[in-house]
């Protein structure tokens, strides 16, 4: 079947989502319906999302303790990770989400390790406390940390060891700061409960733990930006450039060091909404500081974050310093864009990943002219689609109760008044802190917008649209290679990046022009099956 | 009547295991259950399980990998995982249409207690005309590792769908966990033979499939219920691997009789005589297989392989120099370990370190066992971890080191060389099709063991000699 025809605009996908639901018994039927939108920026729609995946349909989900351990705290450095369970959930969050991290010279490195208790038959049915009471004494005694978290698997919860009295006995007993997760598999509908159970233990156990000095005139925490692939250290070049501290970043290329002082900034700037946003809510609710919403993937998107945050601090010069900036990267980005748009302007995308990244991405290729179809988020809830608008109407179900929502109150002592005045007065402005309006008012007429895509969906879905490029993780990369559709993995970058700010941005042009412009997919079909059959001829002599 | 297992810990002195060498149970089981037709893995737990595990074996394989989960929520979790059990089944069926659900259970499901037998004899009675067959595998993770759960995975199948009768002329291979490269090898190694065998599993084109032009659901490939059925009746089974899942298990509470591997259990059920023999990686145990298959097929060694084997001791001979006397630390799974052992005793190697993550209370026996030249010197470490692998080298400088993908940090390190083998091997292209077993599989390791060690004297050399 040829491609469908997309220049007055995308088709409506409703014969598809039609076909999409034929499959599925009734009820399933039913629940799906209302995970896959036809969107219109126009008007809002409801989409229904973070509700549980449905057994037995393959999904591309993690679990909780993924969230937990594997995303928020897996890249910060100077924390020992101990995973309390059987050895498999350790194993595969090692390392296995190419976070990136600079360490000093002579500093703590443990991101590299995966720390397990490695729980045995005999620790199930008598209990693990005390080999996981050993294991924290022997990892204090073997690398000296300045903290230690424990990250609960299943088991952990079911056979009643209590990761917390453990954790405040060994605190006691060390001295020095240790704290558990109650993150165990089961607890939530993906990972983002997970992140939601981290943000909580970090803000509990870590935040405002120091109140150090300041150290710059201006000085920010980024949230929710993780450094796959080196991102981090592109934003981290140009804030130094610009003239503003970064205290703490959540948590690529961080440490629980900087978590503990982190209260002391000015602002807070959130990348992934999805995984970190609780954090911020509660940083503003204690402590006072503002926050924003911001995106450093795409050119465009980096030099508006910039300016936002030029004008949050109302410095002349920061701002004329941040102008300069734009002009001097955007000049670069420009000639790389030009030469690569050509080849790829018109060519269609897909995109099905995280809780931001699928919103994030379409910046990227809309400055390709490369136009996206369809996307969806993983683990997402309904304000990373619809906008924050519409956190009052999400309707609280029993796994979402499940996870503790910390009661938060004001700092007298540290609560910033002069940045909440200043928010207000910026506010009378039209300046828009707290402000994500979500994935779909950015996104085209009649694009399909599905939740928690599945294996099934995926497939009939490369068969409506016939995209050029598929965006999603490892786990669909060879599903969807094998129709002959290249992959671009969004979670490790294909072991490339960095693909944010202005130098990412370039990276990521180029990433493409290799991607859609090669003429290896052409090959899936062999030639022979296009070409007739040799046919011969005899003569026969009468 | 259960009894508990306490075995001789040769590992560390520590507690935690830091960066482990050794994946969990359910793992193993997946990658067994590819390898009938027509089956897909259902992993009876968090969804978790199947994420991460999908994640693992795709990176490795390089291929579509659909595990099904049954999506445990908290609910689930406290009053049984009964209903997500059901759904999960159906689901599969409707959208899979599957020949067989192969099911592994978590430690989730087994510390709750889940008796997915019963769950499943609920199903049917419900769903009386469901053609789809059902496999059960036992598989927490804190009982042993994933290895175990392979085997687990494939005697669970054979135990299901064996059919005894009089014995015929076919035969059964359990190869263990091998490459899809040396499944394929060992097709090809029987047909040669006039042999009709039965693999168990055979996952060679099921988990390495060619580009396809229409998408198939569950890949093709795999070994038909039909001839799982003939295992019973088999002339004999050819088990690879001394240690499989017969040892002892750290504080596994467990009934010895429910996990004999596949060959045994036709041994003692269906009078099927079981061969076991190691992995066969080097000279002397590939000539053991062939010695076998001779015997078995009553058909001479085609002249292909008695030439593979002469280009083999020929090379040996050639390259003996840059071998001899090299300290090697190898490490990967316990059978996986003492095959690939006792290929490097064989060239003259010395084994500086045979390391493991699993813990069957076999290993220092076996590895002595198979290396003659090595024995009085090695050094074996079962339920060992990568950190204790790094310090024991730190100290002990081996020139070069032999497993997967895991170890590599230790490697770089240590600024020696590392020959990837085994799983998992996700930092290079074609980890999944990795020939170690026969005459070439050996003959590919050989040269790449070669040139490592050459390519490093050539490098740290100050001369950089480029003939020799």
């Amino acid at each position: 079947m040829p491609k469908r025809d997309y220049t007055n605009g995308l088709p409506d996908p409703a014969e598809l989502k039609e076909e999409l639901l034929k499959k599925y018994p009734r009820k399933v039927a039913k629940k799906r319906a209302k995970s896959m939108v036809t969107n219109n920026p126009a008007e809002s729609k409801e989409i229904l999302a973070n509700v549980r995946t449905v057994p037995g349909i393959i999904t591309q989900r993690g679990c909780t303790y993924a969230g937990c351990k594997g995303v928020v705290l897996g890249p910060t450095r100077d924390i020992i990770n101990l995973v309390h369970g059987p050895i498999g959930c350790s194993f595969y969050a090692w390392l296995t989400r190419r976070n990136q991290t600079r360490a000093m010279e002579g500093d703590p490195n443990f991101i590299t390790y995966a720390f397990s208790t490695d729980m045995q038959d005999e620790n199930i049915v008598f209990g693990g406390e005390k080999k996981l009471k050993e294991a924290i004494r022997e990892a204090f005694e073997n690398f000296h940390p300045t903290s230690i978290g424990i990250f609960s698997t299943c088991p952990v919860g079911l056979i009643g060891d209590d990761v917390h009295s453990v954790a405040r006995d060994m605190k006691a007993e060390l001295g020095i700061n240790i704290f558990g997760f109650s993150c165990e598999g089961y607890r939530g509908v993906s990972q983002s409960a997970g992140h939601h159970i981290a943000n909580n233990g970090i803000f509990k156990h870590v935040v405002g733990n120091e109140d150090r000095e300041r150290t710059g005139k201006y000085q920010v925490n980024l949230l929710g930006e993780y450094n796959i692939g080196g991102d981090a250290f592109e934003i981290e070049a140009l804030f130094e450039e610009i003239g503003v501290t970064l205290i703490s970043t959540y948590s690529g290329n961080s440490t629980v060091e900087s978590f503990a002082y982190s209260h002391t900034a000015d602002l807070n700037m959130v990348m992934c909404h999805r995984s970190i946003n609780y954090i911020a809510e509660m940083m503003e609710e204690k402590y006072g500081i503002p926050w924003f919403k911001v995106n450093f993937i795409g050119a465009e998107s980096t030099a508006k974050s910039l300016r936002k945050m030029a004008e949050y601090f109302g410095d002349s010069e920061m701002i004329a310093k941040v102008e300069e900036v734009i002009a001097r990267e955007m000049l670069k980005v420009k000639a790389v864009a030009e030469a690569v748009k050509p080849k790829v302007e018109g060519k269609l995308a897909m995109m099905f990943v995280g809780g931001s990244r699928a919103h994030h991405y379409q910046d990227l290729f809309r400055e390709l002219g490369v136009k996206t179809v369809s996307a969806g988020y993983e683990f997402a809830h309904r304000d990373d689609y619809e906008g924050r608008e519409v956190i009052p109407s999400i309707k609280i179900d029993a796994d979402t109760r499940n996870i503790e929502d910390l009661v938060v109150t004001k700092d007298d002592t540290r609560y910033r008044e002069d940045l909440a005045e200043k928010k207000a007065k910026l506010e009378e402005s039209g300046y828009e802190f707290k402000d994500y309006k979500g994935m779909m008012p950015d996104m085209q007429k009649n694009a399909l917008v599905i939740d928690d895509v599945n294996h099934w969906e995926t497939e009939k879905l490369i068969e409506f649209y016939k995209p050029d490029i598929f965006c999603a993780g490892i786990k669909e990369k060879y599903v969807v290679q094998k129709y002959g559709v290249p992959l671009k993995q969004l979670h490790s970058y294909d072991y490339g990046g960095p693909y944010a700010a202005f130098g990412g941005a370039i990276n990521f042009y180029k990433e493409m022009e290799r991607m859609l412009a090669t003429d290896v997919w052409k090959l899936v079909d062999a030639p022979w099956k296009h070409e007739p059959e040799i046919v011969g001829c005899v003569t026969v002599d009468a | 009547m259960f009894e508990l297992n306490s075995v001789q810990k040769q590992k560390s002195t520590y507690k935690a295991t830091q960066n482990a060498c050794k994946l969990c149970s359910p793992l193993g089981a997946s990658v067994a259950y590819k390898g009938f037709e027509g089956c897909v893995p259902l992993i009876h737990g968090s969804q978790g399980c199947a994420t991460y595990i999908r994640r693992y074996l795709i990176s490795h394989y390089k291929e579509p990998i659909d595990i099904a989960s049954s999506n445990f929520t908290q609910d689930s979790t406290i009053f049984g995982g009964d209903e997500n059990f059901k759904a999960a089944v159906l689901n599969i069926i409707n959208s899979y249409k599957p020949q067989i659900v192969g099911i592994a259970s978590t430690c989730l499901s087994e510390t709750i207690g889940d008796d997915v037998n019963l769950f499943l004899h609920h199903f049917l009675e419900e769903y009386k005309d469901i053609s789809t067959e059902f496999v059960i595998a036992s598989t927490p993770s804190y009982q042993g590792s994933h290895i175990d759960g392979f085997h687990e995975a494939v005697s669970a199948v054979v135990k299901k769908f064996a059919l005894s009768g009089p014995s015929q002329d076919h035969i059964n291979l359990f190869t263990n966990f091998i490459s899809t490269e040396d499944i394929r090898l060992i097709k090809e190694i029987t047909a040669d033979f006039g042999l009709d065998s039965i693999l168990l599993p055979d996952y060679s084109e099921s988990l390495d499939n060619p580009v396809w032009d229409t998408y198939h659901r569950i890949p093709e490939g795999g070994t038909s219920i039909a001839n799982v059925e003939r295992s019973g009746s088999a002339k004999a089974s050819i088990e690879f691997g001394t240690i499989l899942n017969q040892g002892n298990l750290t504080g596994r509470v467990k009934n010895k009789k429910l996990s004999r591997t596949g060959g045994k259990y036709l041994q003692n059920e269906m009078d099927v005589p079981s061969i076991e023999m190691p992995i066969p990686i080097g000279i002397t145990q590939t000539d053991r297989f062939f010695e076998t298959l001779k015997e078995l097929s009553g058909n001479e060694i085609p002249e292909k392989y008695t030439k593979q084997r002469g280009r083999l001791i020929d090379s040996y001979v050639d390259a003996h120099k840059y071998t001899f006397g090299k300290r090697a630390v190898v490490y990967g799974e316990e059978d996986f370990v003492v095959a690939m052992a006792a290929f490097l005793d064989e060239i003259g190697i010395e084994l500086a370190l045979v390391a493991s993550g699993g813990e069957s209370g076999m290993l220092e026996e076996e590895v002595k066992k198979y290396c003659p030249e090595n024995k009085d010197k090695v050094v074996v470490k079962e339920g060992f971890d990568f950190e204790s692998i790094k310090e024991w080298s730190q100290e002990n400088k081996p020139d070069i080191l032999i497993g997967h993908s895991k170890g590599y940090y230790i490697a770089r390190e240590l600024g020696i060389p590392i020959i990837r083998v085994g799983f998992p091997v996700h930092d290079r292209i074609g980890g999944q099709r990795i020939k170690h077993l026969g005459y070439t599989g050996t003959q590919e390791l050989f040269d790449k063991v070669v040139n490592a060690l050459i390519e490093y004297k050539q490098t740290t050399s100050p001369v950089g000699y480029k003939y020799m």
